[in-house]
C-alpha cells in the first residue's frame, strides 16, 4: 500500500470538516469584518459607512478603553496565579504521596461546570460572606475584580494542573537521578531541570490562560454583569452590551469585536513566540 | 479491491446521509410565524397554535424568546429566510428601530377592533403597531396588614384607611410609622426589596422614572400627548428629580433589606417577600400576580391584594391614578409574502374576536385587551387585573400613561439603574443620579 493511493480519498474525508469550518468560522468571520465597516440593524440590511464605527468605539461613553484596562489587569493577575498554583499542585501530586489520583480528580472537577453556573454559585458564596459586613459584591468594583480572579482560578487551576502533571511525568527519571547524584538540591532541580523540561506545558498553559482570561464572558455576566456601573465590565461583555442594548450601535459593537480579535491574536502569538524559544528537546 | 469498493460505498453513504438529514430538517414552512415576547405564556401560545390549526388547517409556528432576549432573538430570526411574520415592538422607540420591517396595517380588521385608535403606533398616515394588552403598575399592598395597622392603638397618624392616602406626605407618614411598629405588625419591613441587581432594576429606572418625567412632559406639552412630547425631547430638564428621590428614598429607607445589600436582590425576591407576608407593599404591575400566587407557602389572600398610585409629592396629585399603558405592540413583517401577511392578520383577528380565541386571551393569557370585541365579563379575573380595570373605569383618577416607551435606549435605562444602585449603596449622591439621567438622555438621544 502506498500513501499515494489514499490521496484521492482526501476530499471525501476532509470535505465535511472543511464545509463545517467554512460555515461556522470563515464565513461569519469575513462577514463580521465587513459588518464592522457598515451600519446595520440585522445582518442583511447593512450600509457602508467606512471607519466611522472604529472612531465611535473610542468615544467617551462607550467604555471600551475602561473595560479593556480592566481586562488587562484581570488577565495579568489571573494568568500568574493560575499558573503558579497549578504548577505547584502538579509538583505535589506527582510525588509519591497517597491519594494523588483522588486529589487530581477533585481539583479537575470545577472545570467540568459551565461558566454561567459557576458565576452564580460564586455570587452566592461571595455575597454570603459579604452580607455579614453589610456589603454585597456590587458594593465595590474591587469585590467584583477579586471575585472574578478567584472564580477563574477555581475553574482553570485543575485543567492546567493536568497539563503540568503530564509534562512533569514525561521528565526522564535518569536526568533527575543524575542531578541527585551530582548533588543538586530541590531548588536547583526545580529551576534547572524541571522547569526547562516542562516548557512545552508552560507554553500551552500560558496560551490557554491568556486567551481565556481575555475572552471571559459567561463568568463575568453571571457574577457581576458589570455592576456597579460597568466598573467590572470586561471587553467581551462591553461588546455584547454595545451590540444589543444601544440603538444604532451594532456596527460599533462589531468594530470593537474586530479590534478585540486583533489584540488577543497579537498577544497570544507574541507569547507563543517567546515561550517556544525557551523549549528544549527532550 | 473489495475493500476499496466498500470504502467508496461507505463514504458515499456518509455524504448522502449528511445531505438528506439536512433535507429532513426542512419541513413545510408555516404560513404564520409568531415570535412571542412573553415566556410566561409560551405554553398557552403553543396550545393556541394547535387549536387554530385544528379549526382552520393553517399551521402556526410559535417561537418564544427567553426572558430579556427578545431583541437579540428578533435580530437573528428576522434575518433568516423563514422570518417571523408577526413580531412585536415595544413602542415608538422600538418601532423606530424596526421600521424597515413593519407593515402598514391601517386597513386591517385588527386595527378597527381598537377601542381607542390613538393607542396604535402611527407614522405619517400609516399604522404600524397595534397594542394587544393593557397593563398597569403602582404600589401593590397587602390590605390585611394595612387594616391591622389602622386598627393599632399605638398608631401615630390620623389616617384610618388606605383610601385616605392620597398624597406622598400621607403615604410617607403611614409608611414611616409602620416601620417603627413593624414588630407589632408582624412584618420585617414595609417595602419589599428595591431590587437593583443587573437586569432586575427596571421597576425603578423605567417604571418609577416614568412618573416624574410624565409631570415634566405635561408641563410644556406642545403635542398634547406626553409620549410624543418625550419622544421629541432632545434633552430633558428632569425638574422633578427631587420627587423621584422622595419615593425612591421612602422605598429604600423602609425596606426589608439593608440599603447596601440591594444590589443582589431580584424582582422574584421582592415578590416572594410580599407573597410570604414579610412586607406590606411592593411596587409592581398586574403581571406580578402570577408571581405572588406562584410562591410556595404564600400567606397573602387573593382578596387582600390591592394597588395604590405612586405618589411622589406633586401639587394636586390627589387624583393621580396608577400608571397604565402597554409596551406590547404587534407588528407584521413587511418583507414576507403577501400570503403570509394576510394569514398572520387572520390569525390575530381570530385570536381577539373568535369565541375560542377570546376565552384563551382572558382566561389563560390573562390579558386586559384594548379591543372592543371583549365585553366587561371577558376581562381577566385576577385581583390585580381587577384593580387596573377599577382605575381605568373610575373617572376620578388621572392615570399616568407609560411614556417610558419613548426612553432613548436600553443603555440609558441601564445607566440610570447603575446610578441608582450607587446611590443606594452610598457611593454616589443624588445629584450624581440627577446628572446621569440628564446627560445620558442627551447622549443616547443624539
Amino acid at each position: 500500500m502506498k500513501i499515494n493511493q489514499y490521496r484521492r480519498y482526501f476530499p471525501i474525508f476532509v470535505a465535511p470538516c472543511l464545509v463545517a469550518f467554512l460555515i461556522a468560522f470563515v464565513i461569519p468571520f469575513v462577514m463580521g469584518l465587513f459588518l464592522s465597516f457598515t451600519e446595520f440593524r440585522t445582518v442583511s440590511n447593512a450600509q457602508f459607512v467606512g471607519i466611522e464605527n472604529y472612531i465611535r468605539a473610542f468615544s467617551d461613553d462607550s467604555g471600551f478603553l475602561e473595560s479593556l484596562w480592566f481586562t488587562v489587569k484581570f488577565a495579568i493577575i489571573s494568568v500568574i496565579t493560575i499558573n503558579v498554583f497549578a504548577f505547584f499542585l502538579a509538583l505535589i501530586l506527582t510525588k509519591s504521596v497517597p491519594g494523588t489520583k483522588l486529589f487530581r480528580t477533585v481539583f479537575f472537577m470545577p472545570n467540568l461546570i459551565g461558566g454561567i453556573v459557576l458565576g452564580y454559585i460564586w455570587q452566592v458564596i461571595i455575597n454570603g460572606v459579604l452580607y455579614n459586613f453589610n456589603y454585597s459584591i456590587t458594593s465595590d468594583p474591587t469585590f467584583g475584580f477579586w471575585g472574578l480572579v478567584i472564580l477563574m482560578n477555581w475553574q482553570m487551576i485543575g485543567y492546567m494542573m493536568i497539563i503540568y502533571i503530564a509534562g512533569i511525568q514525561n521528565i526522564s527519571t535518569d536526568i533527575l537521578e543524575a542531578a541527585k547524584v551530582d548533588g543538586a538540591g530541590g531548588f536547583v532541580t526545580l529551576t534547572k531541570i524541571i522547569i526547562p523540561s516542562v516548557m512545552p506545558s508552560i507554553t500551552i498553559c500560558l496560551f490557554l490562560t491568556i486567551t481565556n482570561s481575555f475572552k471571559l464572558f459567561d463568568q463575568n455576566l453571571a457574577l457581576t454583569a458589570g455592576a456597579p456601573a460597568n466598573r467590572t465590565q470586561m471587553v467581551a461583555l462591553n461588546i455584547y452590551e454595545t451590540f444589543y442594548s444601544r440603538n444604532g450601535y451594532e456596527g460599533v459593537g462589531q468594530a470593537k469585536a474586530v479590534m478585540f480579535f486583533v489584540i488577543v491574536a497579537v498577544i497570544a502569538l507574541a507569547q507563543l513566540y517567546l515561550t517556544r524559544r525557551k523549549e528544549v528537546e527532550n | 479491491m473489495k475493500n476499496k469498493i466498500l470504502a467508496t460505498i461507505l463514504s458515499l453513504i456518509c455524504i448522502v446521509s449528511c445531505f438528506s438529514l439536512a433535507g429532513c430538517g426542512e419541513r413545510k414552512e408555516a404560513l404564520v410565524y409568531y415570535l412571542n415576547f412573553k415566556p410566561e405564556s409560551a405554553a398557552v401560545y403553543e396550545e393556541l397554535a394547535k387549536k387554530y390549526e385544528e379549526e382552520t388547517g393553517i399551521a402556526v409556528k410559535v417561537v418564544t424568546a427567553a426572558a430579556n432576549t427578545y431583541e437579540q432573538t428578533l435580530k437573528s430570526e428576522i434575518a433568516k429566510s423563514d422570518a417571523p411574520t408577526i413580531f412585536q415592538v415595544n413602542g415608538p422607540i422600538g418601532y423606530d428601530a424596526w421600521k424597515d420591517y413593519c407593515l402598514d396595517i391601517k386597513d386591517s380588521k385588527l386595527y378597527s377592533f381598537l377601542t381607542d385608535t390613538d393607542l396604535a403606533i402611527k407614522d405619517g398616515d400609516g399604522i404600524y403597531g397595534i397594542p394587544y394588552v393593557v397593563e398597569g403598575y403602582g404600589i401593590i399592598y397587602n390590605d390585611a396588614i394595612m387594616e391591622k395597622y389602622f386598627a393599632l392603638k399605638s398608631k401615630k397618624t390620623n389616617i384610618n384607611s388606605v383610601s385616605e392616602i392620597i398624597s406622598f406626605d400621607k403615604l410617607k407618614a403611614v409608611v414611616e410609622d409602620m416601620t417603627t411598629q413593624k414588630e407589632t405588625l408582624g412584618i420585617q419591613g414595609v417595602f419589599a426589596s428595591t431590587s437593583l441587581s443587573s437586569g432586575e432594576d427596571w421597576r425603578w429606572q423605567t417604571h418609577l422614572l416614568n412618573v416624574p418625567l410624565y409631570y415634566e412632559m405635561v408641563e410644556n406639552d406642545n403635542k398634547n400627548d406626553p409620549t410624543l412630547n418625550l419622544l421629541d425631547a432632545k434633552e430633558i430638564k428632569h425638574n422633578y428629580s427631587k420627587n423621584f428621590q422622595n419615593l425612591f428614598d421612602l422605598y429604600i429607607n423602609n425596606s426589608v433589606t439593608a440599603k447596601t445589600l440591594l444590589g443582589s436582590k431580584s424582582v422574584a425576591d421582592s415578590m416572594a417577600e410580599f407573597a410570604l407576608g414579610q412586607v406590606a407593599m411592593v411596587q409592581n404591575g398586574n403581571w406580578g400576580w402570577s408571581q405572588i400566587s406562584g410562591v410556595k407557602g404564600n400567606t397573602v389572600k387573593e382578596s387582600d391584594v390591592k394597588m395604590m398610585p405612586m405618589y411622589i409629592g406633586i401639587e394636586g396629585e390627589e387624583n393621580q391614578g396608577i400608571c397604565i399603558g402597554t409596551e406590547n405592540y404587534f407588528a407584521i413583517n413587511k418583507n414576507v409574502s403577501k400570503e403570509k401577511q394576510e394569514a398572520s392578520l387572520k390569525f390575530l383577528e381570530w385570536l381577539f374576536s373568535s369565541e375560542t380565541g377570546k376565552k384563551y386571551v382572558s382566561e389563560k393569557l390573562g390579558f386586559i385587551t384594548p379591543f372592543n370585541t371583549f365585553t366587561e365579563a371577558e376581562q381577566p379575573a385576577d385581583p390585580l387585573a381587577k384593580e387596573i380595570v377599577r382605575y381605568m373605569s373610575d373617572e376620578k383618577y388621572e392615570n399616568i400613561p407609560w411614556i417610558f416607551t419613548a426612553f432613548p435606549s436600553e443603555a440609558f435605562k441601564k445607566d440610570v439603574g447603575n446610578a441608582l444602585l450607587d446611590y443606594a449603596q452610598g457611593t454616589k449622591k443624588w445629584e450624581d443620579v440627577e446628572k446621569t439621567v440628564i446627560s445620558k438622555w442627551k447622549s443616547e438621544r443624539s
